[in-house]
């Protein structure tokens, strides 16, 4: 070996001139992807900093409490908003949460591939459906000719929920072990009875945690409200879905277009209440979703 | 065990089935697909809607509403290729900045992060898709604008200034620049989850054998990594593109809202989805309103094409894995 691998002085300097412009660049390589990693997470900090910096000033018990102030006058909360936003995404979840979990049931428990395949691929595509067009297909089903109503907004949150919800409950409902299945069937229990005494139990936490991440999904949705629920009166807190509900992130975006400096200061409290929501949410059931998934996986 | 016990169920016997078998299974059964069709349905029912509706528009326009530039809702004259070009540029040069930058941070998580820093940078970076639009458009206006015309576009135009993209004053801090950035954030954790997992199934022993034959760790990840990856990679990034077409809210609050088509990207620019949203307001019924869900109508033509693109690119490839 000795005498196969003594290369001529000249040459060796070569080569480990190389293998340092070699090992170079790959330093290059990680230092960079280190930094754009690095650099994701500071637009994250960055974004929640100034949020929780510029709401500071403006958040305290009353804030969350009170209706907003009349026009002009200082003070007032943001109640309304947070009622109006509650009931929209209570509505929203009632409906695509079950509907959800029940096409998910469909495609893992009785459809065949074909078909199954066919609707993952159709919930896919929903889910690709820019937002805006949900709320422009609402619009122009319930609010043309008519009134804009929170059940209108409600809907159009359901429907981008929908597919969000199903997803998640069909890879949950897809790691509930197959012995768990075939056990039932070797005590003769029928399908339906499986599936609501066996599977929907064992999956529970997996399909829980998903449906919160769609309900932080959606508590964030603007573009579906703005045809739907977007001109309400600013007076007092209303409930009746029957008619336009204020909410927090159609308040968020008119008061963004705002020139006033106060406008901008309600803008970001509510935004801190916003993000605050979403991300806590968020983090806690991403948490328990991996924990759940890890335990039904293994 | 005594191995006499007789079966003691019926149902082997007999064809008796309970009763709430014999209801709730089919009943059961029939709930479930029915949901399934209410959520296929949805799709062909949202289509419909919006083509019925932009109806009024179509027939005054015809296709020539995709190449007409003037949006003038006073003269009743409306086209969508002023739109059409910003939901492209801006698409298109966020996605140029995110999608490398998922590939370096992909590759951070999957080869050099720390075993613990894994996890929690991972879940940081997609927690950055968590935070709502309309938040995001307001960091964008009130902090990144500024940043932008008083720092990022002076320093661009200092070297670049020879590229029309990059030449002209600054206006107010709503420009497409600023859609530009918002959303390559919008966008970069949605390529980069998508990218990591697909770094993550790249085989052990592929890239053992590149570091036998003497690679360095990037030479490995160029040899093994990128080129088994790639068809996802290409997925990926086109799944982020379809976001990006689709954003409306944080883009109307950052773009300004021209209607009209220029050069630089310091200056201010439309899309598509940002016209629908901006016109919330002062949509009248008559052919304003026509239009507007004529736009919608684009939007949703061009979303599904992306999106289906996609899918069919990213089933191949885990078909073929």
């Amino acid at each position: 070996m000795s005498a196969l691998a003594q290369p001529a002085p000249g040459s060796r300097l070569h080569a480990d001139r190389r293998y340092r412009r070699r090992r170079l660049l790959s330093r290059a390589v990680e230092g960079i992807s280190t930094l754009a990693a690095a650099l994701a997470v500071a637009v994250l900090a960055l974004v929640i900093v100034s949020v929780a910096l510029r709401a500071a000033p403006a958040i305290n018990l009353d804030f969350f409490t009170k209706d907003p102030a009349p026009f002009g006058a200082p003070g007032g909360g943001i109640r309304d908003m947070i009622v109006g936003s509650a009931i929209l995404v209570g509505i929203a979840s009632a409906i695509a949460i079950p509907l959800g979990i029940l096409v998910a049931i469909y495609t893992t428990e009785f459809a065949g591939h074909r078909v199954a395949t066919t609707i993952r691929f159709a919930l896919d595509i929903l889910n690709g459906v820019p937002t805006i067009v949900v709320g422009i297909f609402i619009y122009g089903l319930l609010v043309i000719g008519r009134t804009q109503s929170g059940w209108a907004g409600a809907l159009a949150l359901s429907v981008v929920e929908l597919p969000i919800v199903a997803r998640s409950a069909q890879e949950v409902l897809g790691l509930v072990p197959r012995a768990l299945h075939e056990a039932g069937l070797a005590l003769g229990l029928r399908r339906w009875r499986i599936v609501l005494r066996i599977v929907l139990p064992t999956a529970a936490g997996g399909l829980l945690t998903g449906a919160v991440l769609g309900v932080a999904r959606v508590a964030g949705e603007t573009a579906p409200l703005l045809f739907t629920t977007s001109i309400f009166s600013t007076f007092g807190t209303p409930t009746n879905p029957g008619e336009a509900l204020p909410n927090i992130p159609v308040e968020i975006f008119s008061l963004s277009e705002s020139p006033s400096p106060q406008d901008h200061a309600r803008a970001w409290a509510a935004a801190l209440v916003l993000v605050g929501f979403v991300l806590i949410v968020s983090i806690v059931a991403r948490t328990f979703n991996e924990r759940s998934r890890r335990r039904l996986g293994s | 065990m005594s191995a006499t016990t007789p079966i003691p169920s019926r149902r082997f016997a007999g064809a008796r089935v309970p009763l709430s078998d014999r209801i709730g299974e089919p009943a059961f059964r029939a709930l479930c697909a029915l949901a399934a069709a209410v959520a296929v349905g949805t799709l062909v029912w949202i289509a419909e809607t919006v083509f019925d509706h932009s109806g009024t528009a179509f027939s005054t326009f015809g296709l020539g509403f995709l190449g007409h530039t003037t949006w003038d809702p006073v003269k009743n004259h409306f086209g969508a290729a002023a739109f059409l070009y910003g939901t492209f540029v801006s698409s298109l040069l966020a996605l140029l900045i995110a999608t490398p930058a998922a590939i370096l941070i992909a590759i951070y998580l999957t080869e050099l992060a720390p075993r613990i820093v894994r996890r929690p940078v991972a879940m940081l970076v997609e927690l950055l898709a968590a935070i709502p639009s309309v938040i995001l458009g307001l960091w964008g206006i009130i902090v990144l604008g500024p940043f932008l015309t008083g720092h990022l576009e002076p320093f661009l135009r200092s070297f670049l200034s020879w590229i029309p993209l990059f030449s002209g004053a600054s206006s107010s801090g709503y420009s497409m620049l600023n859609a530009v950035l918002i959303l390559t954030i919008m966008i970069l954790p949605i390529i980069t989850a998508l990218t990591r997992e697909i770094f993550a199934t790249t085989a052990g022993d592929l890239k053992e054998g590149a570091y036998a034959l003497g690679a360095t760790r990037w030479e490995m990840i160029r040899m093994t990594v990128l080129p088994i990856a790639r068809p996802g990679i290409v997925g990926a990034a086109v799944l982020g593109l379809g976001r990006a077409f689709g954003e409306a809210i944080a883009v109307t609050q950052v773009i300004g809202n021209a209607t009209q088509i220029q050069a630089s990207l310091f200056q201010p620019a439309g899309t598509l989805a940002a016209q629908i949203a901006s016109s919330y307001q002062s949509a009248n019924p008559g052919l304003g309103q026509s239009s507007l869900i004529y736009l919608a109508a684009i939007l949703l033509v061009l979303s599904l094409i992306v999106n289906i693109g996609a899918r069919l690119i990213v089933r191949r490839f885990q078909r073929g894995r």
